[in-house]
């Protein structure tokens, strides 16, 4: 009896733990299903790289938006990583726990406001700022990048806390029993000896920050065009799928699948170096 | 008796972790340049004290200090004093072997380079007196740049002992060295010591009565947060004033 039962839980857990993996394959599917074929019959080389994108004419070029996404992403990074790593080892190396305890719930609290909302402040706060403090359309390159930096802020501050605080504390001890102090213990030790989570840690806001889409249609403006500077307005990839899929019919629509699965390849390439980072890292222990 | 002078002082120490009372009042005289085995059951205050003399519990929340410690005559809980200094001048060798996630010469000279020197030269000479003093040297030379992680158990601990050298401290402090180690590589660390007391004052936490009394010239037994009783090592181990004494060393408790 209780062996039947042990049995028929683990056969409940694998069907439910199956549906889920079958849940992404299924998507997955999907899309290279649609995508797929068009990407094989216009031309692989002229899909990725032409910069011409008019879907009226028949013209598939997503250069522009690969670019675009590129750059806004990278200008994420560039405000998200740093932002994110200093307040995550300030948070778990400077702060007693108990405030610890008060700031991380509210930083996670930051995953949980609505894309839009970010895309509002950046409309209607962000966008004019830049047009008036440094010119050009004010939705631009440069507001998506500080918009999504700050809207992957939680990922990347709380898997670097979970990972700085795996180290040992033995690490730390056995560094200021040295006679170093806080802080060198902290940039020589404990901060290197949790590098493959934090950098686990930024790949996985880079992928948050490439596949998001509400924001960045809201304050990057949405030109197909490759940017010059970051004051320009530019469209992603996800922004492109996003704002043409309501009329797009036959083969525009086809383009569209397609430039999901670009998106998709981009994103599982970005996940499996932040599975391989933390591999690593539990390797190494 | 005392024939060294008194390099440490405890006087009236207590320690509280939060409500809980950890040292009760606690009084030692500790010499230079000799080694002070400190020996009773698990949650005696051994470690509790030995920690408090490199300020190591600073570290932890809600604990507190009262009384004094002081090193050549210096109160080290001033609030004056100067805790990155005192831990150069008092290493601490862990129960566990911590070697950092780094090379073995990087290992020897982390604490070295911290204090300023950058001298390869002179980096170079201090990982190989170090590594020597400590027993290793012949056992690793060969292989400086591999990652420290991957000695085994008992050449890690020497490692981190040949690290705490590279300090030059005056004060070696050593929580259950070997508690983890083969009989040989405990051997070695302890052949390693009575050497290096002509250098250093040494403060050995042990578990094993047996080893406090192969090495140790003045013995401490702790119970319960207090020091029942202290004495030169021969003296406290075949004629012991206080009856619990006895009654561990005879392995009758604890």
């Amino acid at each position: 009896m209780k062996f039947l039962g042990e049995k028929g839980v683990r056969r409940v857990l694998a069907g439910i733990a199956f549906s889920a993996i079958s849940a992404l394959l299924l998507i997955a599917l999907f899309i290279i299903k649609e995508g797929l074929p068009f990407i094989i019959s216009y031309g692989p080389i002229k899909f990725l790289l032409s910069s011409d994108w008019q879907p009226q004419a028949g013209k598939f070029g997503i250069w522009p938006m690969i670019v675009a996404s590129v750059w806004v992403t990278l200008g994420a990074m560039l405000v998200g990583a740093p932002l994110g790593v200093a307040c995550a080892v300030f948070l778990t190396e400077f702060v007693p726990r108990r405030v610890m305890g008060v700031i991380k719930p509210t930083i996670e609290l930051l995953a949980g406001i609505p894309s839009v909302v970010y895309g509002f402040m950046g409309v209607m706060v962000l966008a004019p700022l830049i047009r008036s403090q440094l010119g050009g359309p004010g939705l631009s390159v440069l507001a998506g990048a500080v918009i999504l930096g700050v809207m992957i802020l939680p990922t990347i501050i709380s898997i670097s806390i979970d990972s700085i605080q795996s180290v040992p504390n033995s690490y730390r001890e056995g560094s200021l029993a040295l006679g170093a102090t806080h802080w060198q213990t902290t940039y020589m030790v404990t901060v290197p000896a949790a590098k493959s989570g934090i950098i686990a840690a930024i790949i996985l806001g880079m992928g948050r920050a490439i596949g998001e889409t509400m924001a960045v249609i809201m304050v990057a403006g949405n030109a197909v065009k490759i940017p010059i500077s970051a004051l320009d307005s530019v469209r992603t990839l996800t922004a492109n799928i996003a704002l043409e899929m309501g009329y797009a019919t036959g083969q525009h629509r086809q383009a569209l699948f397609a430039t999901g699965v670009v998106l998709l390849v981009i994103i599982m390439i970005l996940n499996s170096l932040a599975g391989m980072s933390i591999r690593k890292k539990a390797g190494k222990r | 008796m005392m024939s060294n002078p008194i390099k440490i002082s405890a006087k009236d120490l207590k320690a509280f972790y939060g409500p809980e009372q950890l040292l009760m009042s606690l009084n030692i005289d500790i010499p230079d340049r000799q080694i002070l085995g400190i020996i009773g059951p698990a949650g005696s205050g051994k470690t509790t004290f030995l920690r408090s003399l490199n300020r190591l519990n600073d570290l932890i929340p809600d604990f507190r200090i009262e009384g004094s410690i002081t090193l050549d005559g210096q109160d080290i809980y001033h609030p004056k004093f100067d805790v990155v200094a005192l831990r150069k001048r008092v290493g601490m060798l862990f129960a566990l072997p911590v070697p950092l996630p780094k090379s073995i010469y990087e290992n020897i000279i982390y604490g070295p380079r911290l204090s300023g020197v950058g001298d390869r030269k002179k980096l170079d000479q201090l990982v190989e007196s170090s590594l020597r003093s400590a027993f290793i040297w012949d056992e690793v030379k060969n292989r400086l740049n591999s990652p420290a992680m991957r000695l085994s158990g008992g050449q890690q601990q020497r490692l981190c002992l040949a690290r705490i050298l590279a300090l030059e401290p005056e004060v070696i402090l050593l929580d259950e060295p070997c508690s983890g180690l083969d009989p040989i590589s405990t051997a070695k660390i302890e052949e390693a010591l009575t050497i290096l007391k002509e250098k250093y004052t040494i403060i050995l936490v042990t578990n094993n009565t047996k080893q406090a009394a192969r090495v140790a010239d003045r013995t401490a037994f702790f119970l319960m947060g207090s020091l029942v009783e202290y004495g030169p090592t021969g003296e406290l181990f075949t004629v012991p004033q206080d009856k619990r004494t006895s009654d561990y060393i005879t392995g009758r408790f604890g």
